[in-house]
């Protein structure tokens, strides 16, 4: 972009800047994963940056198998499945409705659709501490108090307006004339979208699979008001090792057991980033 | 009686047994470390030999903040776990609402009006009836004491607020820390608590912080008790704000401070740090509140079940709470003394007999009362008020005129 | 552009979209709107532990505007708000435009700076807290290195706290932001940048003349997030710094939850809550109605 003469100035400053950048971004994630590595002592005196000086997985095992969580002993392992059944089905049920919904949203525009949407983008401001009471009766009344299900219908629910405006987005880009084409051939509602809108929409669905798995698994108010015992998912249980109020705080530990409950949406983020960015690039919040 | 006990506990055995694992109770308590862990775990233990399950239902934080909202929406959404950790006036709220089960027979048929004080029981009834099963009695108005940081600094532990100022000042002009404090609300209030005792007195602190009787608020004591509580700030060290209580404690077990004030919970970080009392440190009343003793009561507060095999597993847990074992148990972990009147002292160290001495003692004078900072004495909504300015007073540089009148306009806009 | 709407029979064909929306239509209804209606209602009434419809008419509004942790917390959340958008905005805005010009590795830096998005606000409060920690953190490991007199004391002060919650806000969120701006920045035709030099423009004046503009929806939408992400924080000052020292850095959803839950006011809390939606409302309902309205009819 500069002109010629300024091109290893501009460029080097440009490097130095982001490189000075990455290191900011990665101090914290450096500070959790060497303090968990470090047994009690040298956390105690020594300082937040250093190396270990005699790397353990004390930590690691104690967190995962039998760190205490209530009057259970048994670590973090026992929570993972449970997150792992609360968010699968919800963050595929609140994709595909959103696909749904912005396809509608996107093509198929009606009077008061665009009210609609609003409204909806405005819906996702209410402060979630807001819904707790009512939503409890709510589920209460379905019959779907303290399940797996009701939490799942909760998070679908709460989602629907980023993954529906995700999905508008990117769809708006898609050109009328192949619709106005496939209707005038004699394709129907759902045919056109899955002959047409579904084909292409790979990266939008990796956007909004990554997007809502993130929002759902790193949830805990939902997560700790709407599950019993035996459902809870990690981040109550991370809650539960770490906010002890008695006993000696073993911060290798709680560092541990908060990279275990972090490892998903981190990996996600690590191998499917640039699919993120790709699926970004190819429309879900140009407008 | 002892007939119809026995015929009681009969049909509720066989019952049991004969529905094999019968009912389970669901408990919700917020007890996730490792020693309080241990003791809920015992709990469970027992009641597993009498053939009740245990659903285990934690929820950590802050002394049960995210635990009561659980416990709030599963009660509003009408399927409240059979029982949870509630103690002081909130088992009255939650009473009037309608929400607890009488666990009255089981009280009859153990006798625990006998083996109750009257201030503890008197909290764990409803309308005349008990609710709720107390697990121990904390004493909060303890100073901890590291008695070789003194006597390097030549000062003595004081009995006095006056006094502590003055040695607090030896302490830090030798270097060490006057008091080990964390910056958390209800650490603040703790400390307030212990100035509003040791400086107004039990009566005052009665009236003022129980009663709420406006014209105790609104006097020149409670002006008085600020400026002690402001005089404190100095003493507290820069990097307080946030820290943990326990945090506090190691500083005086290691020898960096000198002193802090906190509830006998304390007690069990000397005791893993293999500490001795009287010897590697001292347990004093706060200053001034020597024949004073502030309670702190945990319970279990049952709720109402509909089920008849649920009321059974209920009422055995009620009965294996006060039960001995338990109360040795569970005290013996958490440096409180039980709540069961009459139990073997011979386990419990120093600073548990001390404390038992007091209870006793003090119930007959008049000094004990309720701790306004653990929610003993008011409702949430008034000690609310109280943390708020509290922690507001202690964090800014706000006058002790302008912290009273704070004080009481909080207070009223929460009742 | 929509599809044609000349002939509107009731065919199920025209009748489909409707239906399709109509599950989340009901559900944002009941959950969204039926769920604020309830809340308005609440701050109408003296409930306490629970919900009880006895009516005290503007009663919790008075209470509310005469404590003073609420005014704190309004404040916070204005200097929160304002800061958090427009630094995430700029850095995310920078970093994406550095990274379009063709650098080296850019697979890995981007990852790097994305990768705090899928950190819960808990973990990223326990860690900041750690390392803002005077004790513990930055400013020990300053000393230690040799800086004697350096400082940074934020987290402990009440009058800085305020400031933590948005350096450790924007390490969070900056990278999403950074992502939107340039998954933008590709969607631009090299050739207008270039048209622009030949212009004679400098970089920066091509960019902020020419692209930027461009680049107007990709703003809405980080807005919209970013301002959602700042009115529901919660967790981040839950953990970061417990609203401390004092209340000093409190947050509206922190006070109404607090109030609700753990102060038996019921009532208040929903009055609190209703404030917060008004403002939101307030400011963000003229942006949303300009923003859709541009794009149905300009882009």
């Amino acid at each position: 972009m500069a002109s010629k003469t300024q091109f290893s100035a501009g460029r080097a400053l440009i490097y130095a800047f982001l490189l000075i950048m990455a290191l900011l971004y990665l101090t914290p994630l450096y500070v959790m994963i060497a303090t968990s590595f470090k047994d009690i002592e040298e956390i105690r005196s020594g300082n937040l940056l250093a190396l270990p000086q005699d790397p353990t997985l004390y930590a690691w095992i104690k967190a995962w198998s039998s760190a205490c969580t209530g009057s259970e002993c048994e670590g973090l392992a026992p929570f993972f499945m449970n997150s792992v059944k609360i968010v699968v089905p919800a963050v595929l049920l609140s994709t595909i409705i959103g696909a749904l919904n912005g396809y509608v949203l996107a093509k198929w525009r009606f009077r008061g659709s665009e009210v609609l949407f609003g409204m909806l983008l405005f819906g996702c401001f209410i402060p979630f501490q807001v819904v707790l009471l009512p939503m409890a009766r709510l589920l209460a009344e379905l019959g779907l108090a303290n399940t797996v299900t009701g939490l799942v219908l909760v998070h679908v629910v709460y989602g629907l307006a980023f993954t529906t405006l995700f999905f508008r987005n990117f769809y708006v880009s898609v050109p009328t004339e192949l619709v106005k084409a496939a209707q005038l051939d004699g394709a129907g509602f759902f045919a056109i979208f899955r002959h047409i809108f579904l084909p292409v929409s790979l990266p939008i669905f990796v956007v909004t699979i990554i997007w809502q798995f993130t929002q759902i698994w790193n949830d805990f108010l939902f997560g700790v008001v709407y599950s019993g015992p035996g459902t809870q998912p990690i981040t109550v249980a991370l809650n539960n090792l770490v906010n002890t109020s008695v006993g000696g705080k073993e911060y290798n530990v709680d560092m541990a057991a908060a990279v275990i409950a972090a490892l998903p949406t981190l990996l996600v983020y690590i191998f499917a980033g640039k699919y993120f960015v790709r699926g970004l690039t190819a429309g879900a919040v140009k407008g | 009686m002892l007939k119809r006990t026995l015929a009681v506990c009969v049909a509720a055995a066989s019952m049991a047994a004969a529905t094999a694992q019968a009912a389970n109770v669901e408990v919700l308590h917020w007890w996730t470390s490792g020693g309080e862990a241990k003791s809920v775990a015992y709990l469970k233990e027992k009641l597993a030999e009498a053939n009740v399950g245990w659903e285990d239902f934690a929820v950590a934080g802050g002394g049960g903040e995210s635990a009561m909202t659980v416990l709030k929406s599963r009660a509003a959404s009408g399927n409240p776990p059979t029982a949870a950790q509630i103690k002081g006036p909130s088992i009255q709220e939650w009473g009037d609402l309608g929400f607890l089960a009488d666990i009255d027979s089981v009280a009859k048929a153990n006798n625990w009006d006998a083996l109750l004080p009257g201030v503890v029981s008197d909290v764990m009834k409803f309308d005349g009836k008990y609710v709720a099963a107390p697990v121990n009695v904390h004493r909060v108005n303890w100073l901890w004491a590291n008695p070789a940081v003194f006597e390097k600094a030549g000062a003595t532990i004081p009995t006095t607020w006056d006094d502590f100022i003055v040695q607090a000042k030896k302490i830090q002009d030798a270097g060490f820390i006057a008091l080990a404090h964390g910056g958390q609300a209800w650490q603040d209030a703790t400390v307030f608590e212990a100035v509003v005792l040791g400086v107004g007195g039990p009566e005052y602190y009665q009236k003022a912080f129980v009663e709420l009787d406006a014209d105790a608020l609104n006097s020149a004591t409670t002006e008085e008790v600020f400026r002690v509580f402001g005089e404190l700030r100095q003493f507290v060290d820069s990097n307080a704000a946030g820290r943990d209580w326990n945090i506090a404690t190691s500083m005086v077990i290691n020898g960096e401070a000198a002193m802090q004030i906190m509830g006998d919970w304390a007690k069990g970080e000397f005791t893993v740090a293999g500490k001795t009392p009287g010897v590697d440190y001292a347990c004093v009343a706060a200053p001034g509140t020597s024949g004073a003793f502030t309670f702190n009561v945990d319970s279990f507060a049952f709720f109402s079940q509909g089920d008849a095999d649920a009321q059974v597993a209920q009422q055995e847990m009620a009965k294996q709470i006060l039960g001995e074992d338990f109360q040795k148990v569970f005290n013996l972990n958490k440096g409180s003394i039980p709540a069961r009147l009459g139990m073997a002292r011979d386990e419990f160290d120093s600073c548990a007999h001390a404390s038992m001495d007091a209870f006793v003692a003090s119930a007959e004078t008049g000094g004990l009362v309720p701790s306004f900072a653990h929610g003993m004495a008011v409702s949430e909504a008034v000690s609310g008020a109280i943390y708020d300015t509290a922690t507001n007073f202690f964090n800014s540089d706000q006058s002790a005129a302008d912290a009273k009148s704070q004080l009481i306009a909080s207070i009223q806009s929460a009742m | 552009m929509s599809v044609s709407k000349a002939s509107k029979p009731l065919t199920l064909e025209t009748l489909l979209p409707k239906i399709v929306l109509a599950p989340t239509t009901v559900a944002m209804l009941v959950c969204m709107y039926g769920f604020m209606l309830w809340t308005g209602a609440l701050s109408f009434t003296k409930s306490r532990m629970l919900p009880q419809w006895e009516f005290v008419g503007w009663d919790q509004y008075a209470r509310l505007f005469s404590n003073p942790r609420w005014d704190v917390a309004l404040n916070n959340l204005l200097i929160f708000g304002v800061l958090f958008i427009a630094i995430s905005l700029l850095i995310g805005l920078v970093l994406a435009i550095f990274l379009d010009q063709k650098i080296r590795g850019e697979g890995a830096i981007r990852t790097i700076y994305l990768y705090p998005m899928a950190v819960s606000f808990v973990v990223t409060g326990t860690a900041w807290k750690w390392i803002l920690n005077p004790g513990l953190g930055l400013e020990k490991l300053m000393i230690d290195l040799g800086f004697e007199n350096f400082e940074f004391r934020w987290l402990v002060e009440p009058d800085m706290a305020i400031y933590t919650i948005v350096i450790a806000a924007v390490w969070q969120s900056s990278g999403f932001v950074m992502a939107m701006f340039l998954a933008g920045l590709r969607g631009v035709d090299d050739s207008l940048i270039k048209a622009a030099q030949i212009d004679g423009a400098s970089p920066f004046r091509a960019y902020w003349h020419v692209i930027l503009p461009i680049l107007r929806p990709v703003f809405f939408s980080a807005i919209v997030i970013l301002s959602h992400i700042a009115i529901k924080s919660f967790d981040l000052v839950q953990a970061l710094t417990g609203g401390g020292p004092g209340y000093s850095s409190d947050l509206p959803a922190n006070f109404m939850y607090t109030f609700a839950f753990n102060r038996a006011q019921m009532g208040l809390g929903g009055a609190s809550a209703m404030v917060m939606l008004m403002g939101v409302l307030a400011i963000l309902v003229p942006y949303l109605y300009s923003e859709l309205r541009g794009q149905r009819n300009g882009q």
